[in-house]
């Protein structure tokens, strides 16, 4: 005795909403997330318009002003808000750049990262045999030297600029998206849908990049958001040990290892281009841990 | 007096989007030595209520009900550290998977013994003894070694068992039996049940047993519970609920018995119980139900007083729908 | 279990081999090899400039010098320090009981705390409680450790007078026998008032600096793995049994829920060696962080092929050694090798 199938639908007194909008929705739940977005949103901002923002030119020597304080300790100048380093040169002209160099390392080495692990990822699952074996070897023996030893020796062997502390750090942090990639593709290559459209005739190429790839984005895209902090801290070690961007470059890390004697001092030359990576890492961070519990359908609240 | 006794239950659950309700005004009672089945097909709410009873639901859900009395205690209303001194002791329940029931970094021997070392005032010898004892009591050969097995090394059936045991080690005068069965290869299902209700006999305990199988309740039950959708739409003792159905839904349930299908094809209820999203806007059972009208659409059902409070507008009587408009209209 | 672990070895040897190749390739492949380093030295002639590449073995075709330190490795020679003519081996040795200890007493540091942080997070879930902590808990893992160090040494050292700034122990006062190179150990061994104190005085602000993104890590990890444990069958079962919160909690759920967390803990050992790295920088703490990058100053070839060699080993082993140890503490993986 079946319901009539003409009865007219009861609507029900909620539809269910879409993927993208319950997305947002559970991610503007997580008030830490959108902070964070907001803080990140800025430092892009400022990013991009450090040479307009900015009060100075970071590199120009105000030899007459040099180790300035900044504007909230006696002695403060609304010409240098944020004070003055050894040389003279404007802190917040030079963090502002500072920005620019941090984001573009940590957003090349996400891009290229993900690329190589993509490719290498869905290679070593999709192939399996030889070519897998070759890459999880190669990626284990990536993992097995400290980061930071690699990333150094790297640097070392290719010389100490900007383009290498990007190349060092990306493959000291291919791994992670090699594997994670690896093992999302194989998990979804078991799985019934993968099965139909190999039946269904769908060639490899469309198979892994249309079919399957898609189903791995969620674990990716948050290994990315964490992925750019990983970065970001990771070359501003380099710079911190004199391998990264050069002198007179305003990056953060170096920043810090100039105004290391000067610590006892003027401590603010040295605390804030610490506290811009915290902040930028921390807002991040904060980012990826929505981007996570939003997309991570487990731990939503049911 | 009786043992438990629930007036207008309701749980809801905290959501993405707003409250869901599990289950929606359900009251019953449960008396000492006896077995109510409450019966209902998955998201009917019959687990939820009495993990409500039991105070285990999740920090996301909400209880409310007009009474929540054990042997005349308010377990709403009393403290936790109180409300523990009951459930475990005098009220126990056991689950649906027996594998995943049981903690699997502990031995069985630790967790048997552990509610006896909460609840009983006894020595760890007392302890080991009263396990073996018990472990013999549910049927598991060398009981001795079996303390000493991790739960994986033992089957789902020997599990189920010692769940069991676990459940009746402080002699509880209420025992809750959640799906206990369905878990289970169909041979040990028999078995369990009958373990089960010789242990309700032996001991004059009160049972509740959770089940979406009419088979089941014909085997075991004195007195039946029907939920759907969170609602309980029916109740009354078994021989009467299976002579006379009073709501279509109990009726539809029972058309679905193997035994009783008259057909070459086994008859189905379509559909499926609504979900956060279609619920319905009168009678939760209209989509799906073969007598629904406009009525039935539109207007919250009344209960039937007479015939097993059935939550129904043309109530059952003798497989006649009392006060239906006819198929023609029903359309 | 036996054939498991063979597996295991078996893996493990081409990834040794591999290594060893790579780090001999990439540190010839630095520009400026030792001798040319040297040749702006006053008075060296050209003749003793090939006398010393020859003695390096460095005039030899590099499949050559590559077999040769294949053969050495095989044997425990892990060549010899060009700066100070020792053993790199030894060198190792002396130097890495004090990156022992200082990565052991960061990781207790991190687990003490980590741990405890996580499960209070977990059962406070959306409070007041886990919003803080978990706050916290982001802000280390966001945290640059060299930025952090000079900090508290401004903080602790410079304006409060706390602990010392660099080294780890203070030569001026304390002079004790290496025994085990442990200076915990070493200073309660030598029976000298106040220099144990004194050791552990130097240890403070290291432990805390390396410790941080651990401890970050394990609050975290131990929030989410608790978190997910909190919702398995057997936890109700525990609660309905009446048991009160903190025997479900810190016993029942704990206990499944460390699982991953310690293997975490075992596979972070390379993080924390890379994280030495820094700490040692920051504190001129005589370790083989310290010594590799120094090394990578002085373009010292054998040190730092031997160095990178040495730690990288230990690195694999451990994690082989987390992977072999993880069924003690999950049962059902025990029975099922």
């Amino acid at each position: 005795m079946p319901v009539d199938a003409s009865l007219p639908a009861v609507a029900g007194p909620t539809a269910p909403p879409s993927p993208l909008l319950s997305f947002w929705r559970s991610f503007r739940e997580n008030r830490g997330a959108v902070m964070g977005l907001v803080v990140v949103v800025f430092v892009i901002f400022v990013a991009i318009f450090a040479h307009v923002l900015a009060p100075h030119d970071p590199l120009e020597q105000f030899r007459g002003f040099t180790k300035l304080p900044p504007i909230w300790v006696d002695g403060g100048s609304w010409t240098y808000p944020l004070g003055t380093d050894a040389l003279g040169r404007d802190m917040l002209s030079r963090l502002m750049y500072g920005s620019r160099i941090s984001l573009f390392i940590g957003l090349s080495v996400m891009v290229v990262s993900m690329i190589c692990g993509v490719v290498l990822g869905l290679a070593s699952a999709w192939f399996g045999g030889v070519t897998d074996v070759i890459i999880l070897r190669i990626m284990d023996l990536i993992m097995s030297i400290p980061s930071l030893v690699l990333a150094i020796l790297i640097v070392a062997i290719i010389g100490p600029n900007l383009t290498n502390t990007i190349v060092a750090v990306t493959v000291v942090y291919l791994p992670r998206y090699v594997r994670l990639v690896r093992a999302s593709a194989l998990t979804e290559l078991s799985k019934d849908y993968v099965t139909a459209a190999k039946v269904s005739g769908v060639g490899p190429w469309r198979l892994m990049f249309v079919t399957v790839l898609p189903n791995c984005l969620p674990p990716l895209i948050v290994q990315a958001a964490l992925g750019v902090c990983d970065a970001i801290l990771e070359a501003a070690a380099l710079g911190f040990l004199g391998l990264g961007a050069q002198p007179p470059t305003p990056e953060w890390g170096s920043m810090l290892a100039d105004s290391r004697d000067l610590i006892t001092s003027h401590p603010w030359v040295m605390a804030l281009p610490g506290i811009a990576i915290l902040i930028t890492v921390l807002a991040i961070n904060l980012m990826g841990d929505g981007l996570r519990d939003a997309l991570d359908p487990r731990l939503k609240k049911s | 007096m009786s043992l438990l006794e629930i007036q207008n239950l309701t749980v809801e659950f905290k959501t993405g989007s707003g409250w869901f309700r599990a289950v929606d005004g359900v009251s019953f009672t449960v008396d000492a030595r006896e077995v109510l089945a409450i019966v209902g097909e998955s998201g009917s709410g019959k687990s939820v209520s009495m993990l409500a009873v039991m105070g285990l639901l999740p920090w996301t859900a909400k209880v409310t009900a007009d009474r929540m009395h054990f042997e005349g205690r308010d377990l709403l209303g009393m403290g936790k550290a109180e409300r523990r001194k009951i459930i475990g002791k005098d009220i126990a329940m056991i689950f649906q998977e027996p594998m995943s029931s049981l903690n699997p970094c502990f031995k069985v021997g630790y967790q048997l013994t552990e509610a006896l070392k909460t609840h009983m005032n006894m020595d760890k010898a007392q302890r080991n003894a009263r396990a073996v004892e018990l472990l013999r009591q549910v049927g598991i050969p060398a009981p001795e070694t079996r303390l000493n097995s991790y739960p994986h090394q033992l089957s789902g059936g020997m599990n189920q068992r010692v769940m069991i045991a676990m459940a009746i080690s402080c002699n509880p005068k209420l025992l809750i039996a959640d799906e206990p069965t369905t878990a289970l290869d169909v041979t040990i299902q028999a078995q369990i049940l009958d373990l089960l209700l010789k242990i309700q006999r032996d001991t004059g305990m009160g049972l509740v047993l959770i089940t979406h199988s009419m088979g089941v309740v014909a085997e075991t039950a004195e007195r039946v519970s029907v939920q759907y959708a969170g609602q309980k739409v029916e109740e009354q003792p078994v021989k009467g609920l299976f002579k006379d159905p009073h709501h279509p839904y109990t009726a539809a349930l029972l058309a679905a018995l193997p035994e009783r299908a008259h057909m070459k094809r086994l008859p189905s209820i379509p559909g499926m119980v609504p979900g956060q999203f279609d619920r319905p806007q009168g009678c939760l059972f209209s989509p799906r139900c073969a007598y629904a009208t406009q009525l039935c659409r539109t207007q919250v059902p009344p209960q039937q007083k007479d015939l097993g409070n059935a939550l129904c507008h043309y109530p059952l009587k003798d497989g006649v729908a009392l006060g239906h408009p006819g198929k023609e209209k029903a359309a | 279990m036996f054939r498991f672990l063979l597996r295991r070895l078996a893996l493990t040897v081409p990834t040794f081999l591999a290594l060893m190749f790579v780090t001999f390739m990439m540190i010839r492949l630095v520009p400026g090899d030792p001798i040319e380093v040297r040749r702006g030295e006053r008075g060296i002639s050209p003749e003793r400039l090939a006398e010393l590449r020859h003695e390096m073995g460095l005039d030899q075709p590099i499949l050559k010098q590559f077999a040769d330190y294949a053969w050495g490795l095989l044997h425990g020679d892990f060549g010899v320090s060009i700066i100070t003519k020792n053993p790199v081996l030894q060198e190792f040795l002396t130097l890495f009981p004090a990156t022992v200890e200082l990565s052991i007493c960061a990781l207790l540091f991190a687990i003490l705390i980590g741990v405890p942080a996580g499960v209070i997070a977990a059962s406070r879930r959306g409070g007041v409680y886990d919003q803080s902590l978990m706050g916290l808990a982001l802000t280390g893992y966001s945290m640059p450790i060299f930025w952090w160090g000079l900090i508290l040494i401004l903080v602790m050292s410079n304006t409060l007078g706390l602990t010392p700034v660099s080294g780890r122990v203070d030569l001026i006062n304390y002079y004790y026998p290496s025994v085990t190179g442990f200076m915990l150990i070493d200073s309660l061994l030598s029976g000298e008032k106040g220099a144990f104190l004194d050791a552990v005085r130097h240890l403070i602000l290291p432990t805390i600096v390396l410790g941080t993104v651990p401890l970050a890590v394990i609050a975290r990890m131990t929030r989410s793995s608790m978190l997910e444990v909190l919702e398995e069958d057997y936890v109700r079962t525990a609660r309905a049994k009446g048991l009160a919160p903190y025997r479900v909690i810190g016993i029942h759920a704990l206990r499944n829920a460390l699982i991953p967390v310690v293997t975490v803990i075992g596979l972070s050992v390379g993080s924390l060696l890379a994280g030495a790295v820094l700490t040692e920088t920051i504190f001129s703490w005589p370790g083989v962080g310290k010594w590799l990058i120094e090394s990578i100053g002085r373009r010292d070839y054998p040190a730092l092929q031997g160095g990178i060699m040495l730690i990288s080993s230990i690195v694999i082993v451990v994690n082989l050694l987390v992977d072999l140890t993880y069924g003690l503490i999950n049962p059902r993986i025990r029975h099922a090798r």
